[in-house]
């Protein structure tokens, strides 16, 4: 990402865009239509909100749920921090694995500062992909301050409502 | 879903072409029609089996601002600050999870600021720590599932 700031015109972009594209021939039409621009521009502008980050991708995104995936754990790792970058991008890059971060610990109450979102079919699909991850990250776990990994799985959605840029502000 | 259809998902779920008719790009790879393929895209979202099309927007680029956090509700009050928590319109998921931090939630703002204010508001409120738990780095985020 070269630059945090947005134009007040890519910024319209994002509010008329941020629930979805127009399923039909041309959809960059009809966002030039209603932001009054050609399509050029906006085929232009949007390559270029894609390359600076600000569009992560254009894509559709399919009911996890529906196609069969209904399990998913939020696996957490005491990883020790000198060795956390190296071994996080390892495990950013198994294939089962859609969210990778490192965040803070809050000790005593936390000690994981690894965190990975895995995705399965069944309950042992996910155990299998923490026995994976927990092979691959052997060497850097440590146990000190608490267990060395653990994995959270989501027994109720409370709210789900995404993240929204407001057009009023 | 037939063999078109899962082509189609796991094709868009990679990407979507930025061009004059991106339908019909599609379309060609698949060795089908534009039509048809608008059809089948337009019928999948219907049905829910797509949740959304479009771009995905990192929030931190618009100069907002957004963080996990996590707290440890006792269970007699579970509902009742889950009704709390959720009323403030900064929480944008919010997920009860098997671990004595049983309550997780992503707080988003238009502003870092704000952030800590809702934190803090949040904590008067429900009279329990709010534990921040901010990415410092991010290595993947992306979620391929193969139909």
């Amino acid at each position: 990402m070269t630059t945090n700031t947005i134009s007040a015109l890519e910024r319209q972009y994002i509010v008329l865009t941020q629930g979805g594209l127009p399923v039909c021939a041309k959809p960059y039409h009809w966002v030039a239509e209603q932001l009054d621009m050609s399509v050029d521009d906006v085929l232009t502008m949007t390559i270029d909100l894609k390359a600076r980050g600000v569009i992560r991708r254009i894509a559709a995104v399919p009911n996890h749920y529906k196609l069969g995936y209904q399990f998913n754990g939020m696996t957490t790792w005491d990883v020790c921090d000198d060795r956390a970058l190296e071994f996080g991008k390892k495990v950013g890059d198994l294939p089962f694995v859609s969210h990778c971060y490192l965040r803070p610990r809050h000790l005593p109450q936390w000690n994981y500062n690894l965190f990975a979102m895995v995705h399965g079919r069944n309950e042992q699909e996910i155990k299998q992909y923490q026995h994976q991850i927990n092979e691959l990250l052997s060497e850097v776990l440590q146990t000190h301050q608490g267990p060395a990994n653990d994995i959270l799985t989501s027994t109720r959605i409370l709210k789900k409502t995404g993240l929204r840029l407001t057009s009023t502000k | 879903m037939d063999q078109l259809d899962k082509q189609l998902m796991n094709l868009l779920q990679k990407g979507f072409p930025i061009s004059e008719r991106p339908f019909k790009d599609v379309a060609a790879t698949l060795n089908s029609t534009e039509q048809e393929v608008i059809s089948r895209v337009q019928a999948m979202l219907d049905s829910g089996l797509l949740t959304r099309f479009g771009p995905m927007f990192d929030a931190a680029c618009w100069g907002g601002d957004f963080t996990l956090v996590a707290m440890e509700v006792p269970d007699d009050r579970f509902e009742a600050v889950n009704e709390i928590v959720n009323g403030f319109e900064q929480i944008a998921h919010n997920y009860q999870r098997t671990h004595r931090l049983n309550m997780w939630f992503v707080i988003g703002t238009e502003t870092s600021n704000e952030i800590f204010e809702v934190i803090k508001n949040i904590e008067q409120a429900t009279g329990l720590p709010v534990f921040n738990m901010p990415k410092e780095h991010e290595f993947f985020v992306g979620l391929y599932l193969p139909a």
